[in-house]
């Protein structure tokens, strides 16, 4: 089955979602994370979206359910890279992606984890 | 695998003749699967970038598209779309017929309403999908179906 | 008569009398152009001449009806020349078709010569010439007009780029004036601009000044208002500077909802807050004596 890579840097987890994604695969990525969290300790989980041209109201919520998930699990999660048509379809749609951290890019995001680990 | 794939699906709704006099071409995909959705994006984005819509408008369109994809299985038990060209003089545009023959709406105005869902969803779908377009009409009827359609034109 | 003898006529008149034609034709011109500073008297005579013979060519080939077809190119290339440079020069269309329509006079008086005695030959000469002339005349309006369309679009995209500047306040902090009325259309496309931008610079902050802008009505309040919802969303976030008291008023009066946006009255205190909230504090030197 295919799944969405997932990368460890020390204690942070990163994912770049490269692919148009099917609603079964979003939700195999949130299981393969949360799992993840527990498996690897991760304290942070950065979600890459810079190469996604969409962001659908499953797919929002597939990121703010993973950051809750995360939140419980004691881990921050960051998405970085939204791009600016994203970002006013989201508005437009009504998506507010409550309770999710987000940066312009990794660089940015890695120091906003960074900064909050403590 | 089964026999030839039939997408007639029995709802009969005005909405698929509505806008006849405009429509230059027609293109009729299934609606079953998560892949069927997936698919559905590839082509409206084509199309979209075929008549020169803004990246926003593209991106509009798609969501909304995917949105109402999503509905047609979740909630009408899978159905079909018609992806349509529409020329009105000088002016170019997409309309998307979404149909399915579930059961139908029961209360419009409430799923019309931002955030109301019976699926565990976010229940911004429909609105949300009305919100993103130039155009937007919906033809249901409890026990027989649902349609919507929804049309984005070239500013 | 048929068409083709007709054709080798007019084609042979006009080349015999190309110059007598042309010295009269720029007479025509020089007595119905109001504006001579857009067209030398050198560069009219040129044109002039470069007509005619390339008009005779053309009516050799025999194709009366067709100006689209390609025994016309070269003429219609070189009526395109004229009307483009006229267009950017400053003329009006009817002055440009003007060049065309003056033909007709000194053409129809060599005619008249060339068919003499021949009443008929000389009325359908007369007819096809002068039909000819109005298509090219039409021809050149409707070039004049695309080269106009093009000089706005490209005028409009230099006007949506002057729109929305970016300055680069500090280390990132931008700050994007807006300028000028803005209508729904136009805030849209600024507003994407706006974004992109934040993106291309990777600032954390970006001050949204509109003391140029006159008015704001609800659309585009709303506009401001989503722009910077989006540019959340994407990781930064925005500051609203150069409100005026009367744009504050329609602002509360509209029921726009400014809760949770920042806003300043001057670019000097949204660039301070914008500085705090990175971490930056500026310190006069004296203190640090």
């Amino acid at each position: 089955m295919e799944r969405i890579p997932i990368l460890r840097m020390g204690d942070l987890l990163l994912v770049t979602i490269q692919v148009d994604m099917h609603d079964r695969l979003a939700m195999t990525l949130q299981d393969d994370l949360t799992q993840r969290i527990v498996s690897d300790s991760a304290k942070g989980v950065l979600i890459d979206i810079s190469a996604l041209d969409l962001v659908d109201s499953f797919i929002g919520r597939m990121i703010s359910n993973t950051a809750a998930m995360a939140r419980v699990l004691d881990a921050q999660t960051v998405v970085v890279g939204m791009q600016p048509a994203v970002a006013i379809t989201l508005v437009e749609l009504g998506l507010t992606l409550h309770g999710v951290k987000t940066a312009l890019n990794v660089e940015k995001g890695m120091a906003l984890l960074g900064k909050n680990h403590f | 695998m089964s026999a030839a794939h039939n997408t007639a699906v029995p709802f009969e709704t005005g909405l698929l003749d509505k806008r006849r006099a405009l429509r230059t071409a027609r293109l009729s995909l299934p609606l079953r699967t998560d892949e069927d959705v997936v698919y559905l994006r590839k082509h409206v984005r084509e199309h979209a970038v075929a008549i020169a819509l803004s990246l926003v408008d593209q991106t509009k369109l798609v969501t909304a598209a995917s949105e109402l994809a999503r509905n047609t299985i979740k909630y009408g038990g899978g159905g079909e779309v018609h992806l349509d060209d529409m020329l009105d003089g000088f002016k170019k545009g997409i309309c998307l017929i979404f149909v399915d023959d579930g059961p139908g709406i029961p209360d419009l105005d409430l799923a019309l309403r931002d955030g109301y869902t019976t699926g565990g969803g976010l229940g911004l779908g429909l609105s949300g999908s009305k919100r993103l377009c130039d155009e937007f009409e919906i033809d249901t009827r409890p026990g027989e179906g649902t349609a919507v359609c929804i049309i984005k034109w070239k500013r | 008569m048929s068409t083709q003898d007709y054709a080798a006529r007019i084609s042979q008149i006009v080349q015999d009398h190309q110059s007598g034609i042309g010295a009269e034709w720029v007479a025509q011109l020089d007595a119905l152009t109001v504006r001579s500073n857009v067209v030398s008297k050198e560069q009219l005579r040129n044109h002039c001449q470069q007509f005619l013979a390339a008009f005779a060519n053309a009516t050799r080939a025999g194709e009366l009806q067709n100006i689209e077809h390609r025994s016309w190119d070269e003429v219609r290339d070189l009526l395109a020349d004229i009307s483009s440079s006229r267009a950017r020069g400053g003329s009006t269309p009817s002055e440009t078709a003007t060049f065309v329509f003056s033909l007709k006079q000194p053409l129809f008086a060599e005619l008249r010569n060339g068919f003499a005695g021949d009443a008929e030959g000389l009325a359908n000469a007369s007819w096809t010439v002068t039909t000819l002339l109005d298509k090219l005349g039409l021809f050149t309006i409707e070039n004049f007009q695309r080269t106009r369309d093009q000089i706005i679009v490209r005028q409009q995209q230099e006007l949506l780029e002057l729109s929305t500047p970016v300055v680069k306040l500090w280390d990132g902090i931008l700050a994007l004036p807006l300028i000028g009325t803005l209508d729904s259309a136009r805030t849209q496309v600024v507003m994407e601009n706006i974004l992109q931008k934040i993106v291309d610079t990777g600032a954390a902050i970006a001050i949204i000044d509109i003391t140029g802008v006159p008015t704001v009505d609800t659309l585009v309040a709303q506009h401001l208002m989503k722009t910077i919802a989006a540019a959340r969303l994407m990781g930064a976030d925005c500051i609203i500077s150069g409100i005026r008291p009367q744009i504050a008023q329609t602002i509360v009066h509209l029921g726009v909802n400014l809760e949770d946006v920042t806003t300043k009255a001057s670019l000097a205190d949204a660039f301070v807050v914008a500085l705090e909230r990175t971490g930056t504090a500026i310190v006069p030197k004296s203190a640090r004596a």
